[in-house]
């Protein structure tokens, strides 16, 4: 933004420090996070991805794919699976972001917050904010579940921890794509339908559902440069305790750093043009 | 307290809220403001009248730092839009053609989150929003979601929104277009109330009526270039404060019964052969009388006679000799580009 000067006044008058002050910043984060949480209380079905996406595709992959899998070996087939879903869970979440950032721009509330005296990174931080929240609910009702049918934690809990955070850190950095999804394009089912194009081979495209050796070299080239085959070994490897850990979560975190230099500056810009 | 404006004049001539000076802003090719000059005194209402793409609600934009101008100066309680935006939204209240309101949330949420931006304690936050609520009508939909309010609802909300921080400056971006008349009736009440209370406001509509209704000073705007402006008073006096309409007993005599007016010097005679209406704008009773005597003298039948106030076409007429078109521009355009 400008900063502001002093045109030269006849008399010395008293200029207000126009600069917003971190604790005025984090105290307009709270309240706009605030505002996206109680946004739920009225539409229960945009939480319908976090609580039931984890439940819905658990017991999917587990009773009906997971009987053919490893010669039959459920058990085997949850330890490997559980940790993947548990992976992307801060990913698939960032995508509903967009959509959230299109429907404020159609509606004039935008308007308003742009007019009021906040920073205008504020909304945006505040949307991150609210959704690492329902990342963590999200991941919290597949753990529990998971653990419900039988899921064993071989590691520990900061293991455990690790694989949450790992999640969400590569799942904030696609907020920042998902945000400029949603500023570009018109309406908020383009941004949902966009998403959900980008998102499906994505993820199926991995080493989320299923073992990647069976996969045709062309597909298996595909695997290996997807983010979340790496996401999905990461977890895998914190939770199981067996495989390396600290390669698959460094190219996660390169990814991660990537995505947000890249993306970030360029959803700031895109919000601070857009009228 | 914070969030609330007291700002010096740093700029700008002592009294005035609003001074614009030559303001331009381009989209592409189309020129929405052409060099828009204007000025609001303190405490007073001016309304921005202009037919569908004349650019007030980019004036309106320009003036609440949503979008940049291409040239000119614009100072809102002495502080310059373009290189004190900060401190310039301190100063305003904004309500635009749509509520702009968070639907999903209740009357009371909307209002508290926009204490809260404005740096209020989370006390005073909330007994802003109770207070505010209760002079809108609103409290019993308090804990409603914004989304099951009528519409006159949404936009007393709105106007609520806009004065959380008591703004020394209000903008009304047509306030009451699309409502109805009784919900335009309750919003015209609240907007006096405010003025009564000492706001400055600026308001946008296409609506002679309502500018009469709410303003001191009237400035018409046409495709981005101020066409007239003064007191209602004076402009009314130009325009002619009230239009009488004449329904003939036989339509096809309407072009007679205006040739035979403009011959008694009355000029500004028009006809719809459609609404079978003569509409002549009247300055005054003796005008009204004359009007009256001379089409009686010549023996037109007159099935039936009204009075209103005149339309935003006749006022253009009577200012520019020619009826307002609404320019072949989008009025809002989607997006453009902050420099």
């Amino acid at each position: 933004m400008t900063t502001a000067t002093l045109a030269p006044a006849p008399a010395p008058v008293r200029e207000e420090d126009p600069r917003i002050g971190l604790s005025a910043n984090l105290r307009h984060i709270g309240a706009l996070t605030r505002r996206n949480l109680m946004r739920i209380k009225e539409d229960p079905e945009s939480m319908f991805d976090a609580v039931l996406m984890p439940i819905v595709f658990t017991v999917l992959f587990v009773y009906v794919f997971g009987g053919a899998m490893f010669a039959g070996d459920q058990d085997k087939y949850k330890q490997f699976m559980i940790p993947g879903l548990l992976g992307q869970t801060g990913m698939t979440l960032a995508l509903a972001v967009g959509t959230g950032l299109n429907s404020d721009f159609q509606t004039g509330v935008m308007d308003r917050f742009r007019t009021l005296p906040i920073g205008r990174a504020s909304v945006l931080l505040a949307k991150i904010a609210a959704e690492t929240l329902r990342a963590l609910l999200s991941s919290a009702i597949l753990l529990t579940f998971a653990f419900l049918l039988g899921f064993e934690l071989k590691t520990g809990v900061p293991e455990l921890l690790a694989a949450v955070g790992l999640s969400l850190v590569f799942g904030m950095s696609i907020v920042w794509i998902s945000m400029l999804l949603g500023m570009s394009l018109k309406s908020a089912q383009a941004v949902q339908g966009v998403s959900m194009l980008v998102l499906m081979p994505m993820q199926f495209g991995s080493s989320i559902f299923a073992p990647t050796d069976t996969m045709p070299g062309w597909l298996q080239a595909f695997t290996k440069v997807n983010p979340l085959s790496q996401l999905a070994d990461a977890s895998r490897s914190l939770l199981n305790g067996e495989g390396p850990v600290a390669h698959p979560v460094m190219i996660v975190l390169i990814w991660s750093a990537a995505a947000t230099a890249i993306f970030a500056p360029l959803a700031v810009a895109r919000f601070r043009k857009r009228v | 307290m914070t969030g609330i404006a007291t700002a010096p004049n740093t700029r700008g001539t002592a009294g005035n809220a609003v001074e614009v000076q030559g303001i331009v802003k381009h989209f592409g090719t189309t020129k929405a403001l052409d060099g828009v000059d204007l000025t609001v005194r303190e405490g007073t209402v001016l309304a921005l009248l202009g037919p569908n793409g004349a650019g007030k609600t980019t004036l309106v934009r320009v003036l609440s730092t949503l979008i940049k101008p291409d040239a000119g100066t614009a100072f809102v309680g002495g502080y310059d839009v373009v290189r004190q935006p900060k401190q310039l939204r301190r100063t305003i209240g904004l309500t635009g053609q749509y509520a702009s309101v968070d639907e999903l949330l209740s009357g009371y949420e909307n209002l508290y989150l926009i204490g809260r931006l404005l740096d209020l304690p989370r006390r005073e936050a909330k007994a802003r929003a109770v207070e505010l609520l209760e002079r809108f009508s609103l409290t019993e939909a308090a804990k409603r979601a914004a989304k099951t309010y009528s519409g006159g609802m949404r936009r007393r909300l709105d106007l609520a929104a806009s004065m959380i921080g008591r703004p020394r400056v209000l903008y009304l971006d047509e306030p009451t277009t699309g409502l109805d008349p009784r919900t335009r009736n309750e919003v015209w009440d609240e907007v006096q109330r405010m003025v009564a209370e000492g706001s400055t406001v600026l308001l946008t509509t296409q609506y002679m009526e309502e500018a009469e209704q709410l303003a001191d000073e009237l400035t018409v705007i046409d495709r981005g270039r101020v066409i007239a402006n003064g007191g209602i008073a004076e402009l009314k006096a130009k325009v002619g404060g009230q239009t009488l309409q004449v329904r003939p007993a036989h339509p096809a005599e309407l072009p007679e019964m205006a040739r035979c007016l403009h011959e008694h010097g009355v000029t500004t005679a028009t006809y719809s052969a459609d609404t079978g209406l003569l509409a002549v704008p009247i300055a005054g009773e003796a005008q009204l009388t004359a009007v009256i005597g001379v089409l009686g003298g010549r023996g037109f039948a007159i099935a039936g006679i009204d009075t209103k106030v005149p339309s935003l076409d006749e006022v253009f007429l009577a200012i520019t000799g020619k009826p307002a078109t609404a320019a072949d521009q989008p009025a809002q355009p989607v997006e453009e580009t902050v420099a």
